[in-house]
């Protein structure tokens, strides 16, 4: 995670993601650095991350915003995981975190991301992206002005085209 | 008809501008054939057996004659000189070369048409009744909602990627001509006592290889909280739908394995958070839209037009094409006319850009300058007056669209089948023009009446088998190509799905087997009851019996 697209610019992040190992249990957290904990983790050492600080979340398509709920709001980083670009379950992972339940920090999307997948997370309330490593970033960070127009809402734009017409 | 506005055609103008962009990408080497292939479908675009198949939306089967120009001239260019109309309403080219679709796309907007969301695991061209706004036993017109449908569900961000393709169907008729009960949704449009507009919604109906009538979720949703409820539909099915098995994915699995009944519940959760939210619909947007599909300025006339009625008792041939091809229309001294693209011998659904370019012609001369397409891939005139029906007829007849057979037999539902498709396992067309070539006589077709044959190369049913009162399904046995056949099948209110008769046939048994089961047919027939009342009533078994029995040595 070296450089990402955030708030429509490219920028430096080094952050490290953390993955149970393959038993399932949690990886040891490192004493410092901007890490990433997957949900279930979060849950099992909350106190020891808040007293750490420095830490997201990140969510697997099948995790459920509901299990966090307003507790998000708690947290300043989210980041959602697209293993491959055509399960949107993330999409909708990412519209309940910011529509439900108010999440106002960084949503970051990571995996298969790219030029083309960038407007629709866009628009589901993503504000920071990790482009897949073999794409190029800088033409992934003009995706996001592709179909600038659209007619339904999002979290991005809260009031369908038919409320806004002429 | 719905008319674009700036935002509209700017909305398909970006994204003619986007897939010029993919295809270069492509074509440079900098998008993977896989990461291409979902893009390319979510515009319509297919790899097929001999070339790409570009598939074209005709949103709920409505056209202008200056659309079906442009259609009719982009097959001259671009294509072989033909289109074929699919039964979900849309256009299919099957030879357009992949490097030309930005320019065809470009061109399709030059008269508000696109090809966006006609393929992919995306919410495609919702359908209905090809005969909404004129059908005389209509209730209430779907077009606005469809219309207001395909707004909502273009390029919606949250379900670009859903676990399967999703398709949409409103009726708001008493016979339902849209086949909502075999939909991911289907929406019959309904008034309440209190004499409110609102919808039936009818979810997890589906063909294909799971062939599931569908169930009804909502009794009566009120009009304006449409959008609201669709996306928590929606949502539930993107969240919870299957992606680990292809042929588990549709949201008629989800609803099955969870019951209709905690389906619903999920979804009434779901929508308690949306409901009455920014997308709740306002009175300005519904009177918009009905704006669009008002009523004609009709001449008045008073009855039936009485030279038509004399056209009919002096020409047989004339009457017999009324009687088949001519529906009643709510406007006295008017009709709708189904031009039928099931000529004897020709591929069902196909037409030459010649023909297109003469079928507008006759659109603008007779017919306001619009028409329709049906799910059963013919072309329907939707106000025509009766006394423009001779003419009518003389110059359908000219261009090959006037066999008087809509609702026939040889009015065959057929999907393009192995010829083009590759997912095909066997071939549809050359079955279909088989069969018609052996019911070539019309006298014997038209007094077998109404029967449906509808076909399909596999078990995707694109060719709607399932609902067929004769249904074909092409299998693969060993490397070969079979077909099976099922009886009792049909569309509409009571829509059934056929029982499989028995083992497959090879292709060259089909006419036979189906002059047997029409032998069968005519033997027990009583007066002029329909192929289905005496399947009905007779049951499978004679049928089985005669097809599978030996030949008299």
């Amino acid at each position: 995670m070296a450089r990402i697209i955030k708030d429509h610019a490219i920028i430096d992040c080094e952050a490290e993601l953390l993955r149970n190992a393959e038993d399932g249990s949690f990886t040891v957290l490192p004493s410092s650095g901007l890490i990433i904990v997957p949900l279930a983790q979060y849950f099992a050492q909350k106190i020891e991350l808040q007293s750490r600080g420095d830490f997201g979340v990140w969510f697997a398509p099948d995790d459920e915003p509901e299990s966090l709920g307003g507790e998000a709001n708690s947290l300043t980083l989210i980041a959602v995981e697209f293993p491959v670009f055509t399960d949107g379950r993330g999409f909708s992972i990412g519209r309940l975190l910011r529509e439900r339940y108010g999440f106002t920090g960084e949503l970051r999307a990571f995996g298969d991301v790219f030029k083309d997948t960038i407007v629709y997370l866009k628009r589901c309330g993503f504000n920071a992206f990790v482009v897949n490593s073999d794409k190029n970033i800088e033409d992934a960070l003009l995706g996001l002005d592709a179909l600038a127009e659209s007619y339904q809402t999002g979290t991005d734009q809260p009031v369908p085209l038919f409320r806004r017409r002429n | 008809m719905y008319i674009y506005d700036d935002y509209d055609q700017r909305i398909v103008d970006q994204r003619v501008v986007q897939y010029r962009d993919q295809t270069r990408r492509y074509l440079a080497g900098e998008l993977s054939e896989e990461e291409f292939r979902p893009l390319r479908l979510q515009n319509g675009l297919y790899i097929q057996r001999h070339a790409p198949m570009l598939r074209v939306a005709i949103p709920y089967g409505h056209l202008t004659s200056t659309q079906l120009r442009k259609l009719a001239e982009i097959a001259r260019k671009y294509d072989k000189d033909y289109a074929h109309f699919t039964t979900r309403q849309n256009l299919q080219y099957n030879w357009p070369k992949l490097e030309d679709i930005p320019d065809i796309l470009a061109e399709l907007a030059t008269v508000q048409m696109h090809a966006i969301q006609t393929s992919g695991n995306c919410i495609r061209n919702t359908t209905t009744d090809q005969f909404a706004g004129v059908a005389h036993d209509e209730l209430l017109d779907p077009r606005p909602w469809c219309e207001i449908i395909r707004q909502w569900s273009t390029f919606h961000p949250e379900f670009a990627h859903l676990p399967r393709k999703f398709k949409i169907a409103v009726n708001g008729a008493v016979e339902d001509r849209a086949a909502i009960w075999v939909h991911d949704i289907g929406l019959n449009v309904v008034q309440n006592a209190a004499g409110e507009l609102g919808f039936k919604v009818i979810v997890g109906g589906g063909l294909g290889r799971t062939p599931i009538i569908g169930s009804v979720i909502c009794e009566f949703l009120p009009c304006i909280h449409l959008l609201t409820y669709l996306e928590a539909i929606l949502r539930v099915y993107n969240r919870y739908g299957r992606r680990d098995n292809k042929y588990k994915a549709r949201i008629k699995i989800l609803v099955k394995a969870l019951t209709p009944e905690v389906f619903a519940s999920k979804v009434a959760t779901e929508w308690a958070f949306l409901k009455n939210g920014p997308q709740t619909l306002t009175t300005a947007e519904m009177t918009r839209m009905q704006g669009f599909f008002t009523t004609p300025d009709y001449d008045s006339f008073v009855g039936d037009d009485l030279d038509f009625i004399q056209q009919q008792l002096d020409n047989k041939a004339f009457s017999r094409w009324v009687e088949r091809n001519v529906f009643k229309h709510k406007q006295a001294g008017y009709a709708a006319v189904t031009l039928s693209l099931k000529k004897h011998g020709v591929a069902p659904g196909d037409a030459s850009s010649e023909q297109l370019a003469a079928v507008a012609d006759l659109a603008d001369r007779y017919a306001l300058g619009e028409l329709r397409v049906s799910h059963e891939q013919n072309l329907i005139l939707s106000d025509v007056k009766q006394s423009d029906l001779f003419a009518l007829w003389e110059k359908a007849k000219e261009i090959g669209f006037a066999t008087p057979n809509i609702g026939l037999m040889t009015d065959v539902i057929c999907c393009p089948g192995g010829d083009f498709c590759s997912l095909a396992n066997a071939k549809s067309i050359p079955i279909a023009i088989a069969i018609q070539e052996r019911f070539d006589n019309l006298d014997y077709l038209y007094d077998l009446g109404e029967i449906d044959l509808n076909m399909s190369g596999c078990m995707n049913a694109c060719g709607h088998h399932h609902i067929g009162n004769i249904g074909i399904l092409g299998v693969d046995k060993n490397g070969s190509e079979w077909y099976q056949v099922s009886l009792g099948g049909r569309q509409g209110n009571g829509a059934t799905l056929a029982k499989v008769v028995g083992p497959s046939f090879a292709q060259e048994q089909m006419p036979d087997v189906i002059e047997k089961i029409m032998n069968v047919f005519v033997e027990n027939r009583l007066g002029e009851e329909r192929f289905i009342d005496v399947f009905d009533r007779i049951g499978m078994l004679p049928f089985k019996t005669r097809v599978y029995a030996k030949e008299a040595a």
